[in-house]
């Protein structure tokens, strides 16, 4: 019975350009390994706020300039609180960058977890 | 004829021409063309995607937008910076784990189909012509401002010059390319900079106060508001540029060409901080250029102010700094343009000819012989269209390609990877409306038709097309039905496989 929705489900996927000798069913128990579902609750808690973060930082910017004259006004000589605002944005992208590549080596450790589970549950992962 | 300029020409395109017939001579697999063969560093890449990114319109027209328009010039800057984000957070790492060759092998991992291979490299061709549009006509000013000759005799001898070195070298010579123009024009908008602080005691704060002591306090105050639509064009042209990068073919190939996601997201990180730090300067040569050059005189040689920087070299650093500056923007265009023309021509040899023309039956030979021939008709189309550019701002013209790019490319990539129920029809259907949404509206707004015609009053239609291509992409898929049990299935692996980078299981 395993074996015969092995091949049926690799025959559908056979014909496609890439040829995967996996069954949708060890993607499935890859999907609910532990680590696996950590990985995603990890990323997620950082990518969702940080990119809601930075969307709304970036946006403030134009439609304040559109729409008032509120950072018309002059922060150091004539330099005016519009181009304080737009320096921010370039300490804001670094800033995450380095952000996201420390949490990133959390990210790499629990993708190495994922496969030892599943080489411990007596599969391979590559 | 400046005869100086003229020798430093010709000593940057025997280099890039040396690199050129290194690299084909190592170009033996398709995978090497495409991609050279995975085998970029962090480091290489970073220098690379920077190199791929520092185009005219950064270099030529941001200058230009600053030296006239002042503020809203500089809003080109952090919208080019701030879509690196969007590229490391969403984008870079599962383009990495799933894709081979191109932005289409990520989506046709989950759903296999002709039409969506067919609507990807159509996509890439036109984001890669509207690009190559504008790095032509910086180029073309280039060469008129240098050697006399009229506009559309320089668009036609640098197309085809571009097209020489595509063809011949593929992927590692273009890479090497890029590196080599990365390095050349950082160290060239570094002594710029230098030169004009140099005026102002090396002060930026005393630059600015002199600038607008002598210009006008309007050249750094950001644009009064006016009317409710100049707001909306304003969000609209930011809203394309930080959205545009994640969607735009040649860069993200660039992902493609290293070995592992760490490496992809590592050359991001390296890369943004050179991005950076160049448009952080941009203010300085805009600033400079309107201070020393004059608003005039940079009017007077390009109507769009693209040839602000190499003006403010010449008056600085009199003939050869200007030869010096001229070299490097071209061998930027250069590197770019081979950089646009390869992710073209990939898209059509690889998802279009191979893929579905062919069955995936085409041999390596005949591939090729697809990918050089595509790059040979893209040129052509470009030159062409290049022609009629020759007013516009050339980091003007490229946001248009970032506007198409963010509406037909982002929201396709984002539901792949994201919307388990996302199925092909969806794909389709967001990846059509995008394109001809967004390159519809340019059609039919100010920047083709006269300003009181218009049908579409926005110049960047960003705000729209955008949001249509999202939700093209999402009616598309729930009025169609629901996903095909294999489809919904599929996304399982391909959400595994973008997040882990694991290939296989067993």
């Amino acid at each position: 019975m395993q074996s015969d929705i092995k091949t049926n489900v690799n025959a559908s996927i056979n014909h496609g350009t890439y040829s995967n000798v996996t069954t949708t069913g060890d993607w499935n128990r890859a999907f609910q390994t532990r680590s696996f579902q950590e990985l995603i609750r990890q990323k997620r808690s950082f990518i969702v706020p940080a990119t809601i973060f930075f969307f709304v930082f970036y946006f403030i910017l134009p439609i304040l300039t559109a729409y008032t004259t509120v950072l018309n006004g002059k922060a150091v000589g004539v330099i005016n609180w519009a181009y304080m605002y737009a320096f921010a944005q370039f300490v804001m992208t670094w800033g995450l960058c380095h952000l996201y590549m420390k949490k990133a080596k959390r990210f790499d450790e629990l993708v190495n977890s994922v496969k030892q589970e599943i080489t411990a549950k007596g599969g391979k992962a590559e | 004829m400046n005869t100086t300029a003229f020798s430093f020409f010709v000593g940057i395109i025997l280099l890039t021409l040396l690199i050129t017939y290194w690299a084909a001579r190592r170009n033996k697999s398709t995978s090497e063309f495409y991609v050279a063969g995975g085998t970029i560093t962090g480091w290489q890449n970073a220098l690379a995607i920077a190199g791929d990114y520092m185009s005219a319109a950064s270099f030529l027209g941001i200058a230009g937008a600053i030296a006239l328009n002042g503020f809203s010039g500089f809003f080109y800057s952090i919208g080019y910076l701030v879509a690196y984000l969007v590229v490391l957070f969403i984008v870079a790492e599962p383009l990495r784990n799933l894709g081979k060759y191109t932005m289409a092998d990520m989506i046709a991992a989950r759903f296999d189909a002709k039409a969506i291979r067919s609507a990807a490299a159509l996509n890439t061709l036109a984001i890669s012509t509207f690009y190559m549009i504008a790095q032509l006509v910086g180029a073309g000013a280039i060469i008129k401002l240098l050697l006399g000759l009229d506009y559309s005799t320089s668009v036609i001898i640098i197309g085809i010059l571009m097209t020489i070195y595509v063809v011949a070298g593929g992927m590692l010579a273009t890479t090497w390319v890029q590196i080599v123009k990365a390095v050349l024009l950082m160290g060239g908008t570094i002594a710029l900079s230098l030169m004009v602080l140099a005026h102002f005691s090396f002060n930026p704060v005393e630059m600015f106060n002199q600038v607008a002591a002598k210009i006008g306090d309007k050249a750094v105050t950001p644009p009064t508001p006016t009317t409710i639509s100049a707001g909306l064009d304003s969000i609209s042209l930011n809203l394309a540029l930080v959205l545009g990068t994640a969607g735009l073919p040649h860069i993200l190939i660039r992902f493609l060409s290293v070995p592992d996601a760490k490496t992809a997201r590592k050359s991001i990180v390296i890369a943004t901080w050179i991005i950076g730090l160049f448009y952080l300067m941009t203010p300085i040569l805009g600033y400079g250029a309107a201070y020393f050059v004059g608003q005039d005189m940079i009017k007077k040689a390009n109507a769009a102010g693209n040839l602000a920087a190499p003006q403010l070299a010449e008056y600085l650093g009199g003939n050869i700094f200007l030869a010096f500056i001229s070299a490097v923007a071209f061998a930027t265009i250069l590197a770019v343009v081979a950089g646009l023309v390869i992710s073209a021509a990939s898209a059509f040899a690889h998802d279009f000819y191979s893929n579905v023309l062919r069955k995936g039956q085409a041999t390596e030979t005949e591939q090729m012989k697809a990918a050089r021939w595509a790059s040979f008709g893209i040129a052509v189309v470009s030159i062409i269209l290049a022609l009629g550019a020759k007013n516009f701002n050339v980091s003007y013209l490229v946001a248009l390609a970032f506007c198409v790019a963010a509406s037909a490319n982002l929201p396709v990539i984002v539901f792949t990877i994201f919307w388990k129920r996302f199925n092909s029809a969806g794909a389709v259907t967001g990846m059509l409306t995008g394109l001809i949404g967004s390159v519809g509206l340019i059609l039919l707004s100010p920047n083709v038709m006269p300003a009181a015609d218009a049908i579409f009053p926005l110049k960047n239609p960003g705000i729209v097309s955008i949001p249509l291509g999202f939700l093209a992409a999402y009616l598309g898929t729930v009025l169609t039905g629901s996903a095909t049990k294999q489809e919904e299935e599929k996304h399982t692996q391909i959400f595994v496989q973008a997040n882990t980078g694991i290939k296989k299981l067993g």
